[in-house]
């Protein structure tokens, strides 16, 4: 009796794991049978490698996606270049520095940070951000490829913050203690032992925090400026890959080609992320075996 | 435990049935362009005010999205700034919609500068030009030596597609940024001293920072301020346009109703308080045609 009882609920658990790989199987497929269909009219290389995109063009159509592309990477690297130091200070903070009591008030504090809608931090973005950006600047408008590294960055930081912090306070005791036993004052056990021990849960981290940057879609649209053309700096607006996508699937007629195309960028993105994630997984699963010895 | 589930599941049983309810109450739908979305939530709060249980809901999204509702038969009145496109007619016959168009009010496309910009007239011709990117630079319109930036539409909206088809004939600027709806492009050319930007005319009622350009058709021609009801509906104005709400086929009595409501003087009243301009004649003529 008590066997079957086990068994029925082993069971259970496995279908609800099957349940997420059957998910995640079936968002890969249809993605993959909706895109397919836009090389069809458009060619590959023309997808990949051009840089105008303009699917409901006053008189030619064109579906080149690598300025959004481009657009994407660089809030994502830009958000990763603020928030990773920004980050990692403040973990190896919570986790050296402050006291007890301070660490139990201010960590849940920064990942409460993760909990604020993404369109009220691109609110921020237009009437806080931009404006002081195009006044650092001296630009004229603050809607730019910065604006939308700067919002990203803040919300990434809990990701980075919470899991790096993680990582710290899991280094073995006897690494920090036989640093102090050699000589090593406190500063030094946290760059040269802790941090180094540590690394592959950080870089995890912040690969995680870059893969929630590189598919946000509502601060990006709002704060960025969404000019489709090529951007040559950081004070330029950009367009992300998720922002045409949410500007563009609302009113688009079904089964088009503009309407492939959009799954097909969704498909580079989807891409993008599978790769980030199934690489700061194996980092992870290499970090928690090293730590076990 | 097992309490704490059942007051949950309870909670959940009661959730699910009020939800039920307010579903029950048979919203009529109104979707699409965010030039007509501040009026047409004006006339149906008024309107719901003086019908009790008539419920209406009206939503933005742009006139594409809109009128792409009206296609897949999610909303009973599209409002759309830009007419529809004859592949758009095509698409909802083959799916059996019968797009029908009535016009509740005209709008005077409006061109903004900064404030403290001294352009404030342009022709038809240059502004197109500005668009395309042919123009990079306000000194070649007479301004100051300063770069122009664009601020548009996203191409859901009927904004962007009137302004492309009637003004430029011609792609935008890639350069050109495209901000989510009116308000936005209002705020950011408030905001930059070299912003350019396009919207309905209800939205530069009472605003400030901004200077409404005056528009001229061609060079030599008069140039004609948005903001005149005279030179919007005499045409005078050379970037008027209706302003639309698509229905499919013969209208219910209940979108009648509320449209009939739209076109009285009470809804006319409302639409000019909005910043908008009544209809002229030839519309008030057309509309009837649906029997309004």
């Amino acid at each position: 009796m008590h066997r079957q009882k086990e068994n029925i609920i082993k069971s259970l658990f496995f279908l609800n794991g099957l349940l997420v790989v059957i998910a995640l199987l079936g968002i890969f497929l249809l993605l993959l049978f909706n895109a397919l269909p836009t090389f069809k009219d458009v060619k590959f290389s023309e997808f990949i490698f051009r840089a105008n995109w303009n699917p409901s063009a006053y008189l030619e159509s064109s579906y080149g996606i690598l300025s959004q592309v481009v657009s994407t990477l660089m809030v994502t690297i830009g958000s990763l270049i603020i928030a990773v130091p920004l980050g990692i200070g403040t973990a190896a903070y919570l986790s050296d520095v402050a006291s007890p009591r301070v660490r139990e008030i201010a960590k849940p504090i920064v990942e409460i940070l993760a909990g604020i809608p993404s369109v009220v931090i691109g609110f921020l973005g237009i009437v806080l951000v931009g404006p002081l950006i195009a006044k650092a600047t001296g630009n004229y408008s603050g809607l730019n490829a910065l604006n939308g590294s700067v919002l990203l960055a803040v919300m990434s930081l809990p990701t980075i913050v919470s899991l790096s912090e993680d990582a710290l306070g899991s280094v073995p005791k006897s690494y920090t203690e036989a640093s102090l036993a050699l000589g090593g004052n406190p500063w030094q056990t946290l760059i040269r032992v802790k941090i180094p021990a540590a690394s592959s849960g950080i870089l995890a981290a912040t690969m995680l925090g870059m893969g929630r940057a590189i598919g946000e879609t509502m601060t990006v649209l709002m704060a960025t400026g969404n000019a489709p053309a090529m951007p040559k700096s950081f004070l330029e607006p950009v367009r992300t890959m998720t922002a045409t996508i949410a500007i563009e699937l609302g009113e688009v007629p079904y089964y088009t080609t503009h309407f492939h195309s959009l799954f097909a960028i969704g498909l580079v993105l989807f891409i993008f992320t599978f790769i980030l994630n199934l690489v700061s997984d194996i980092i992870l699963h290499r970090y928690e075996k090293r730590m076990r010895v | 435990m097992n309490g704490k589930l059942k007051k949950l599941g309870l909670g959940l049983a009661l959730f699910l049935a009020l939800s039920q309810v307010s579903y029950a109450k048979d919203m009529m739908q109104i979707k699409g362009s965010d030039t007509l979305i501040n009026l047409v939530q004006r006339l149906a709060e008024v309107y719901m005010e003086k019908n009790p249980g008539k419920y209406i809901a009206v939503t933005g999204g742009g006139s594409g999205t809109g009128v792409a509702a009206l296609i897949n038969g999610k909303c009973a009145i599209a409002n759309s700034s830009r007419n529809m496109e004859p592949k758009e007619i095509e698409q909802a016959m083959s799916v059996g919609v019968n797009p029908q168009r009535a016009v509740i009010a005209m709008d005077g496309l409006t061109v903004v500068t900064n404030a403290g910009n001294p352009v404030d007239k342009l022709t038809v011709d240059q502004i197109g030009k500005i668009f395309r990117g042919e123009i990079t630079n306000w000194k070649d319109v007479s301004g100051q030596d300063m770069h122009i930036n664009l601020y548009g539409r996203q191409s859901n909206s009927g904004t962007y597609v009137f302004f492309r088809d009637v003004v430029l004939a011609g792609e935008y600027s890639q350069k050109m940024d495209h901000m989510n709806g009116n308000a936005q492009i209002i705020e950011s050319v408030k905001q930059d001293a070299s912003g350019i930007g396009y919207v309905g005319v209800g939205y530069v009622k009472d605003v400030t920072g901004i200077t409404v350009v005056k528009v001229a058709s061609r060079p030599g021609a008069e140039y004609a301020n948005p903001l005149s009801k005279e030179a919007v509906l005499s045409g005078k104005y050379p970037i008027a346009r209706p302003l639309n709400q698509y229905i499919n086929g013969t209208p219910s009595e209940r979108i009648k109703d509320f449209i009939a409501f739209e076109l009285s003087e009470e809804g006319q009243k409302i639409v000019e308080e909005e910043g908008f301009f009544r209809i002229p004649g030839e519309y008030v003529e057309f509309n009837k045609r649906l029997g309004l």
